[in-house]
């Protein structure tokens, strides 16, 4: 394949390296340095994919951010990345792209018959047409629209690369490295500053690699070049292409994408594939530049239609030119720099000017050139279907309302300049009130709202000297507020020419007997007719009107469109277009990749992992781990082929026979120390506290302020003034933070300090009936008798020489003990429990099991304390006293918690003892009534009983009280499940508590 | 992201602290009667301003304390920032 449109000499590609790509399963060759745009337009491609609603074919508009149409579905690296901007996608050796939007290909696509059936396709017609029959919309009307529209298909495979994210601070941020972003870069550099400059596109220089001028007596992209090079070497600054600010949030905090991969055929190893920056800066400098903005006339999107500006760049960056027979159309001097390259490249371009005359240095040297100009001229149509053939054109009267005879001249391409369009979107992020400027039709930036500021086009203005010297004004004099350095940057002389005045023209009036689509949002396919319906059916606002056309809704933003939709609404309307005011911008400015949102918190990475000092033991002893919250427990210790019903059965069984010892180490453990610890405790906890000795556990129920059960737990007083909390492992943290708050801002005369010593202990349950056995012979030296260790006692002994804490304390119903090291001992001391308790047929349990044993003696957990049950709820109304006042106690006076039909837990058993119950079934009375079928209840909890071989599950009842003995129904829709159920105890197993104390 | 001075530690992100709501509430003081309204006024009934609004912050991932903040809540303007227990003037 030759490159037919690329010229010899020139550019800023690298003709020494050939890369090959495919397009649309066709191969091409372009260079090293092209956009997927340049390298197709080089290769004469000038139709990529077809529109959203009418699927008309559509071409490049653009040559970067702002492309309204290239939109390709990208392969790259066995991976495929939907919305991808060819104008921004650098070409890599083996490339491959297809167009999106259009089936079964881009030159034949059955949807454009919609373009034969745009009457009926308005404003609006979504709204109005799918509304009836109601339950059309999910069988027909859904998924038909959900397959017309959209463009590219998101992969359904996990995406192999890797995103990071990088947070930063600086002095200065400046977005973008044209002339006014080096400029202020170089000067606030110069100062000592921390300066980070980003740019989007690979080259830095922005308009100084089209611009012909002249800096300091070099080119101005030699003068940029050399900026660079030198801010390269800086160690304060960072310079970063590739790399878009695309959001400006609170507090001066930028966040920027870094493309660090997508130029490459493959993502190096250990390389991301982006990097997100997010930046707190002091000072933002907005150097991002301006976009062109087009006139519309008929038939505006065909391809070969596009910006002037872009035509100049693919000519000059690429060497690449966009047709051989260009047609300019332009309102101001923009349109004659084009031509006048096109001129240089031996190529004669026409120069349609709507003003009707127009004097400048610019002008002038086009007329020098012999260029063809028509004056008072406009393009009143493009013709052609897939590509430009020819334009319909018309001279034009003064007031831009009558259009003379209609001729017919041809072309390949109309290159299109409606004059500037200010890129404010990052200031207006910011909060900046942006005020509409006569000179240039277009929003600037007004009262600054941060610390921001913006410069040169982005402000618009559009003369390079200008530019320069409140550049490098800006950059000095915010850098010395800084660092308090004042290095006096002498401002180069600059040759640029001037230009004239522009025309505030931008919609070409329609022929009689004409209907050409006049296109204002070229994504969303919105013309110039959709937004007149939608001001003749009665939307004013701007913010109404976007959403009902979908003007400026699509991937690009309206980057291109939003100020012609505007002008078209402020004409219609009969206002000024400050008075129609702009729709809000919102980040980011360009489409940002989900996965470098998300950056490297994905799978396992979503959180921390947390594990106990004991962990590689339970792996190499075969444990199956299950999350609990952050940390992995294991679920049960697999011996051979069993699964977990049957290794959590033997599990528990085992600890009610003989002896078992399960890891605790995740539970929260608070220390907590001081003279008025006891009190804290007393207002913290539902029970009463003052009096507990020294030596002693004590479980305890603590309340959010509304009533509800926040956690449950055990505290030990270890010393007269020091105690040990301990907190599901749930909510470890927030008890933590509730008890800092009451000390911190309710109590802060309580004389008290808490910590949390979770991490810093390991713990180890063993239970079962030789539970004790066991444990006079891993402390022979302390007396652990049922006198010299009672039910809820505490001492410290000797474990083989290391420092233990005993706590008696049971959560399976047996009789049973916690040990406590310090977690660097944890192994030793579960290594130590396996091999002493061997001769008692010792086995460790998991968490399977442990729950087991805490369902069948209707001990409540998490499943009960579910942030909607209060004490009675749970059977603990025991612990709530009478006496003293404690957090939450007025909340329990609440009409629905004394109800005399208040939930509560109970126990449940299905009638063929057999069925297992699916925790989160209903309870209901009659299985056959009418749905919805009302709810008495909920199971929180199911186990397989070891004590009666049967299942067991616990619920929270209406009622509950008064249901012992009923026969219900659990039902499980979502297993299709109905069960009779008989209502019991919660307190399955010895109700008395004997063994415990035993 | 809010960059929020502590009043402990300095300038930190937002990502380091948990919101704690209003922190002009005052928990009605220990074994006093209280009345139903009184009690939903703390425990439930907040104004949700728009405007300066003075309000609590933990720096969870920083010192642990509780701080007031002082914060246009549709801004997000932060004013001025206390300890636990600095008077508000």
């Amino acid at each position: 394949m030759t490159q037919a449109f690329r010229i010899e000499n020139g550019g800023l590609i690298n003709r020494h390296k050939k890369l090959s790509f495919k397009f649309n399963g066709k191969t091409y060759l372009g260079y090293e340095g092209d956009t997927l745009a340049s390298a197709l337009l080089a290769n004469g491609v000038h139709l990529v994919g077809r529109s959203f609603k009418y699927h008309r074919p559509r071409g490049f508009f653009g040559a970067g951010v702002d492309e309204p149409y290239a939109v390709v579905q990208l392969f790259r690296n066995g991976e495929t990345e939907p919305n991808i901007k060819a104008t921004e996608q650098e070409l890599f050796e083996g490339l491959e792209a297809k167009s999106v939007n259009c089936w079964p290909s881009v030159n034949f696509d059955i949807g454009a018959i919609n373009n034969f059936l745009k009457i009926f396709l308005p404003a609006g017609f979504y709204y109005k047409t799918f509304m009836w029959p109601k339950s059309f919309w999910y069988r027909i009307y859904e998924p038909f629209i959900r397959k017309a529209a959209g463009l590219g298909v998101a992969s359904t495979k996990h995406d192999k690369e890797r995103y990071e994210h990088k947070y930063e601070y600086c002095d200065l941020l400046i977005a973008g490295s044209g002339p006014s972003g080096l400029a202020s870069a170089y000067a606030a550099a110069k100062n000592g500053a921390k300066v980070i400059l980003a740019e989007d596109k690979p080259r830095f220089g922005g308009s100084l690699l089209t611009s012909d001028v002249n800096i300091g007596n070099q080119s101005g992209k030699d003068w940029a070049d050399g900026i660079v090079a030198e801010l390269k070497t800086m160690p304060n600054v960072v310079v970063k292409n590739r790399s878009q600010i695309f959001g400006y949030y609170d507090h001066n905090m930028l966040v920027m994408s870094e493309k660090v991969s997508d130029h490459l055929p493959s993502t190096k190893k250990y390389h991301p594939n982006k990097r997100l920056w997010y930046i707190r800066a002091k000072e933002v400098l907005i150097s991002s530049g301006s976009i062109e903005r087009p006139i519309v006339f008929g038939n505006n999107d065909t391809p070969g239609v596009m910006l002037s500006s872009a035509a100049k760049e693919y000519l000059k960056v690429y060497s690449v030119l966009v047709g051989r027979k260009p047609l300019v159309f332009t309102n101001n001097d923009s349109g004659y720099e084009t031509a006048i390259e096109f001129k240089k490249h031996g190529v004669d371009p026409v120069v349609l000017d709507s003003r009707k005359n127009s004097e400048s240095e610019i002008i002038d040297e086009a007329k020098n050139l012999g260029i063809n100009i028509k004056n008072s001229y406009v393009v009143v149509a493009a013709q052609g279907y897939k590509k430009v053939k020819s334009a319909d054109i018309a001279s034009i009267s003064e007031d831009k309302k009558q259009l003379g005879k209609i001729e017919n001249i041809q072309c390949d391409c109309i290159c299109v300049s409606g004059f500037w369009t200010p890129t404010i979107h990052l200031a207006s992020q910011s909060g900046n009130k942006t005020k509409f400027k006569e000179e240039i039709d277009a929003f600037v930036t007004g009262q600054s709202k941060q610390n921001e500021i913006t410069l040169g086009a982005a402000n618009g203005v559009f003369s390079l000297e200008e530019t320069l010297k409140t550049s490098f004004t800006a950059g000095s004099e915010l850098s010395k507020k800084i660092t308090e350095n004042d290095n006096k940057i002498p401002i180069p002389n600059v040759v640029e020419k001037k230009s004239s005045q522009h025309d505030k023209f931008w919609c070409v009036p329609l022929p009689k007997g004409k209907n050409y689509k006049r296109f204002l949002d070229f994504q969303n396919d919105v013309a110039v007719s959709d937004v007149e319906i939608a001001l003749r059916e009665g939307y004013r606002s701007i913010e109404h009107v976007k959403r009902y056309t979908t003007l400026g809704m699509a991937t690009d933003q309206g980057k291109t469109s939003n100020l012609n939709g505007l002008q078209l609404v402020s004409e219609i309307e009969n206002k000024v277009v400050p008075a129609v005011g702009h729709t809000t911008f919102r980040p980011p400015y360009t489409p940002v990749s989900i996965g470098a949102i998300v950056g490297r918190e994905v799978g396992k990475h979503s959180k921390p992992t947390r594990k106990s000092p004991m962990h590689s033991w339970h792996e190499k002893n075969n444990a199956v781990f299950v999350d609990a919250g952050v940390w992995l427990r294991p679920r049960y210790y697999k011996r051979g082929n069993e699964n977990l019903f049957e290794g959590s059965k033997r599990e528990a069984k085992n600890v009610r026979t003989n002896v078992g010892v399960c890891d605790v180490t995740t539970l929260g453990k608070i220390d907590i120390k001081g003279p008025d610890a006891a009190e804290l405790l007393n207002r913290v906890y539902t029970n009463a506290w003052l009096k507990l000795p020294v030596g002693k556990a004590r479980y305890g129920l603590m309340l959010r302020e509304d009533g509800i059960v926040m956690d449950d737990g055990t505290t030990t007083r270890i010393s007269e003034n020091h105690y040990h909390m301990t907190t599901t492992t749930a909510q470890a943290a927030n008890v933590l933070s509730h008890l800092e708050y009451y000390l911190q801002l309710v109590w802060p005369e309580l004389n008290v300090n808490v910590v949390s010593t979770t991490e810093q202990w390991a713990g180890a349950a063993i239970a079962g009936p030789k539970s004790r056995d066991l444990l006079q012979k891993l402390f022979p030296n302390s007396d652990v008798s049922n006198e010299g260790l009672p039910f809820m006692g505490y001492m410290e002994g000797d474990l083989f020489g290391v420092k233990a804490r005993i706590y008696r304390i049971s959560f399976s119903g047996e009789l049973a003990y916690e040990v406590n090291v310090e977690s660097d001992y944890g192994n030793f001391m579960w290594e130590k429990i396996i091999e002493v308790g061997e001769e008692f047929n010792i086995q460790p349990y998991g968490t399977e099991a442990l729950s087991t044993l805490r369902i069948e003696m209707g001990h409540v957990a998490g499943s009960e304390l579910d942030g909607r049950t209060i004490p009675f709820d749970n059977a603990l109304e025991g612990l709530v006293s009478k006496k003293k006042d404690f957090i939450g106690k007025r909340s329990l006076q609440r009409s629905a918690f004394i109800a005399k039909d208040r939930q509560r837990i109970v126990g449940v058993v299905p009638l063929d003892k057999q069925t297992s119950i699916p925790e989160g079934s209903h309870l209901v009375k009659d299985d056959k009534a009418p749905l919805p079928n009302p709810k008495l209840g909920h199971i929180s909890a199911s186990c397989w009983s070891v004590e009666y071989d049967n299942p067991f599950s616990l619920a929270i009842l209406k009622d509950g009280k008064n249901m012992i003995g009923q026969k219900l129904f659990a039902m499980s829709p979502l297993k299709n499940k109905i069960i009779p159920v008989e209502i019991v105890s919660s307190h399955y197993v010895d109700p008395k508590g004997e063994r415990v104390r035993s | 992201m809010l960059y929020i001075n502590c009043p402990h530690c300095g300038m930190r992100s937002q990502n380091e602290f948990s919101y704690g709501g209003d922190a002009s509430v005052k928990r009605p003081e220990l074994n006093k009667e209280v009345s139903d309204q009184e009690w939903d006024n703390f425990v439930y009934n907040r104004k949700s301003l728009r405007g300066k609004h003075l309000e609590l912050w933990q720096h969870i991932s920083g010192c642990r304390q509780w701080i007031k903040v002082e914060r246009d809540t549709a801004t997000h303007e932060i004013f001025r920032t206390f300890k636990s227990d600095e008077e508000v003037a």
